[in-house]
């Protein structure tokens, strides 16, 4: 019998619970400042356009829906990207994060021959690990976290990077770290560009929560940039799950950045023979929507105006929770709180409390201690600040 | 650096505006099944229009994750499709579903299992037969969930132009015992040819004997012959027959929503704890593959196939896709005959479904492309969805050309 999913079992365990106090702050999907799921504007004005045009329901190609595709391009990239202008990328539709990383770790097992190890953070999100695995990789890991501060373990990080065999896979997080919420800083970053260059590894990057961190979608692609500016042909998984509340559409694209437009179709026609096997053709409503959003101005501006909204409850959550904590009289250091970013946090909890937590006062996390901020609402940031701190006094 | 070898292009039939049988959207991909209208119009089906009206009103819809097997009414509904309201594997609590994208979805998932938790923990040597044609994707989707030894079974007898039975049971009596043997449902892909209900018996027969696995194909229930239940019949069978099985269902053609990706994976265990345990390693390779499946394809299907009324409305569009169909082959058959054209034809109506094998040989297809822009492919497997009324003459004669013409 296979384990339950951590992650989503920690829902399952919420919903069977009669506590009316009960808060969920397992899966990492945004709510509203009532606890409840946000549909954004902008997607139901998108879908509105859509069902009017009455469209068919015919295949899309292997690769997707071509706006969309090269719209998640361009957002990644930014409009004056050079690799974007030259062509010298592909981006297939992929079932969300999950499936986008899918089809760059089996692109990478079978074409990347220089080495069968992918380097995660310690820790990364722990769908990372079987989804490499599953794809025949090897799993390794650098230096991230660093549990006495909460925050990133800079020189842990550049040490065991430094020390990475050559052309192996290194996996960066793009913005909002999964599950910690820690980001190296820009300076950081320049740096990490460096000795990624100098052991001339393979970076992927997982971008999950491009604009859902900061609130701003250039701000959340620097580090991406910075790495492809700096020559370094990175490899991309995105996703729409967060950053326009599609999770169910599942909506995601995967990109490679080739040396040219020529290299650039050539992986394009391999990546769609994994493809192929594997489901045919994504799924095309929200890959619609997404597009519809991105490519059309007012949309677009719109959608931006939404998603810095809810990257603001979020980080409002965090600076109540914080100044929740001081007024419950808790001694700790909970910086790190408003320190991190995007939609996790980790509290630096101990699984004891954790557990504590859950029984004694139906708030229901993850083992490590992380926590969706999202999960977190002006009417329960006092209860969830009292909670924290009869476990952590 | 100079990355990854360009894959091959497969040759592309671009369908031309004489068959009107749609068009290729990527000339990389082999020619998509897909229905067409009299008018060769794709055609969203009625009660389909009228349900995504319904979801777009309803307000208290979101777009959350689903669960990571699917939309619970989504599973049990298409699960019951399958397998009949009555199946005494559902009555004894002993089916599981995963939602999948597409048909395609959910053999890759069903093929990820059964390499890792047939028979033992490591199926990599586990012998996979795929008759002999198939849908080309069948192969590639075994191989790539790492099975190594894969075969292919008789199927296609192209003397007789019908099914080669005594090869295929010959094959299954060879087959090394708890081999995996991959069977169309109904509506063979490509050759259109099923075997009837007592050579069905046959098969069972000697799986059962021999201890084979049957992995159903189910592409074009109610498609095929616009009963759902008719074209489920081997699949019935088989579970009454005491069978563990899986079935791929794809909602691709029977509610033509080829791109929201609708599939449905239904297991058919021994008994209820066994079934819970395939369904908790199913959700760990779903979780490495897409997580969770798509919701809006699903909610569509379980909406229509919950309520009696859209359910009704739904069999009625199904009957209207395979009665055109239907009609197409007999008008074919019977100009065919008309004109005299030499050989037998009643294979065009014997055969089922979306294909059809005409018997052209390749020459005779390549006279069919070049000289009457015809797009055929070359083993002469025709799509019946791209005859409409206004063509069948003229691909009738061009048949007829071809065949007196060339041999």
């Amino acid at each position: 019998m296979g384990p339950p999913d951590p992650i989503l079992g920690v829902t399952e365990a919420f919903k069977r619970d009669t506590n009316s106090k009960k808060m969920n702050l397992g899966v990492g999907a945004y709510r509203d400042d009532n606890g409840k799921p946000y549909v954004l504007n902008c997607v139901r004005k998108a879908e509105a356009q859509i069902a009017s045009k009455k469209m068919d329901k015919e295949y899309l190609p292997i690769a997707g829906l071509a706006d969309f595709t090269r719209a998640s391009a361009e957002l990644a990239l930014g409009e004056n990207s050079e690799a974007f202008k030259s062509g010298r990328y592909v981006t297939v539709q992929g079932i969300s994060g999950t499936g986008s990383l899918r089809i760059g770790a089996n692109f990478l097992q079978r074409f990347f021959k220089s080495s069968r190890d992918v380097y995660l953070p310690k820790p990364s999100w722990g769908n990372h690990t079987p989804i490499f695995r599953d794809a025949g990789l090897q799993l390794q890991s650098y230096r991230y976290y660093d549990p006495k501060t909460c925050s990133l373990d800079f020189s842990g990080a550049m040490d065991d990077i430094s020390k990475i065999p050559e052309k192996s896979i290194i996996l960066l997080h793009a913005c909002a770290h999964n599950p910690t919420g820690v980001d190296p800083r820009q300076e950081q970053w320049k740096e990490l560009a460096a000795v990624v260059k100098k052991r001339n590894l393979l970076v992927y990057f997982d971008m999950a929560y491009q604009g859902f961190a900061s609130g701003d979608i250039n701000r959340d692609a620097w580090a991406v940039r910075h790495f492809i500016e700096q020559g370094i042909n990175i490899v991309l998984a995105q996703s729409y799950a967060k950053n326009m509340g599609l999770y169910g559409e599942r909506v995601g694209a995967f990109t490679v950045i080739c040396s040219d437009a020529e290299e650039a179709k050539r992986v394009e026609s391999q990546l769609k023979i994994l493809i192929r096997p594997m489901y045919s053709n994504p799924p095309i409503n929200g890959a619609r929507i997404a597009s519809l959003i991105l490519n059309s101005p007012d949309l677009r501006k719109e959608w931006l105006v939404e998603v810095k909204s809810m990257a603001d409850r979020i980080i409002s959550m965090r600076t109540q929770l914080v100044s929740n904590l001081k007024k419950e009289g808790s001694s700790h250091n909970w910086q790190h709180i408003t320190d991190q970013i995007g939609m996790f946090c980790f509290t630096g909890l101990k699984p004891e409390q954790v557990e504590r937590l859950t029984k004694e006062f139906s708030i229901y996390m993850t083992k490590d201690g992380r926590i969706s901020v999202a999960g977190v609402t002006s009417g329960n940031v006092g209860y969830l600040a009292h909670a924290i701190h009869q476990v952590t006094k | 650096p100079t990355g990854p070898p360009a894959a091959a292009t497969p040759r592309v039939p671009r369908v031309s505006k004489a068959t009107g049988a749609g068009d290729t959207r990527d000339t990389a991909l082999p020619f998509l099944a897909a229905y067409r209208t009299d008018e060769g119009q794709p055609w969203v089906l009625p009660v389909v229009r009228k349900v995504e009206q319904m979801i777009a009103n309803d307000a208290s819809l979101n777009h959350e994750y689903l669960p990571i097997l699917g939309l619970p009414e989504f599973r049990a509904n298409a699960s019951r499709i399958a397998l009949g309201d009555d199946s005494p594997a559902i009555k004894e609590n002993r089916i599981g579903s995963v939602q999948s994208l597409g048909g395609t979805g959910a053999l890759r998932i069903g093929a990820e299992f059964l390499r890792r938790w047939y028979n033992g923990n490591n199926n990599t040597a586990t012998p996979v037969y795929i008759s002999s044609p198939s849908w080309e994707n069948h192969n590639s989707v075994f191989v790539d969930a790492g099975f190594k030894d894969i075969r292919t079974y008789h199927y296609w007898d192209a003397a007789k132009r019908g099914l080669d039975l005594h090869g295929l049971l010959d094959d299954m009596e060879k087959a090394p015992e708890f081999s995996i043997f991959i069977l169309h449902a109904c509506a063979h892909n490509p050759t259109g040819t099923d075997p009837t209900p007592d050579e069905w018996k046959q098969i069972a027969a000697v799986m059962k004997r021999r201890f084979l696995f049957p992995f159903f194909d189910s592409a074009y229930q109610g498609f095929a012959s616009g009963s759902l239940d008719k074209d489920a019949w081997a699949v019935r069978y088989f579970v009454s027959e005491g069978f563990e099985l899986f079935c791929a269902q794809s909602f691709s053609k029977n509610f033509g929503l080829y791109n929201e990706r609708v599939g449905n994976l239904t297991v058919v265990g021994k008994d209820a704890d066994n079934v819970q345990r395939v369904l908790s390693q199913m959700e760990k390779i779903v979780r490495t593959t897409w997580s969770n499946p798509p919701s809006q394809g699903a909610r569509i299907v379980a909406t229509t196939l919950a309520s009696p009324q859209l359910f009704a409305e739904w069999k009625d569009n199904v009957k209207t896709m395979a009665d055109r169909v239907l009609l197409m082959r007999s008008e074919l058959r019977s100009r065919l005959e008309s004109l005299g054209t030499p050989g037998t034809w009643n294979h065009i109506t014997e055969q089922i479904g979306m294909f059809s094998f005409t018997g052209l040989n390749p020459k005779q297809v390549e006279y069919m492309i070049k000289e009457k822009h015809i797009y055929l492919m070359a083993s002469g497997r025709i799509n019946m969805c791209g005859l409409t009324t206004k063509n069948l003459d003229y691909v009738a004669k061009s048949i007829h050309e071809a065949v007196t013409k060339i041999q």
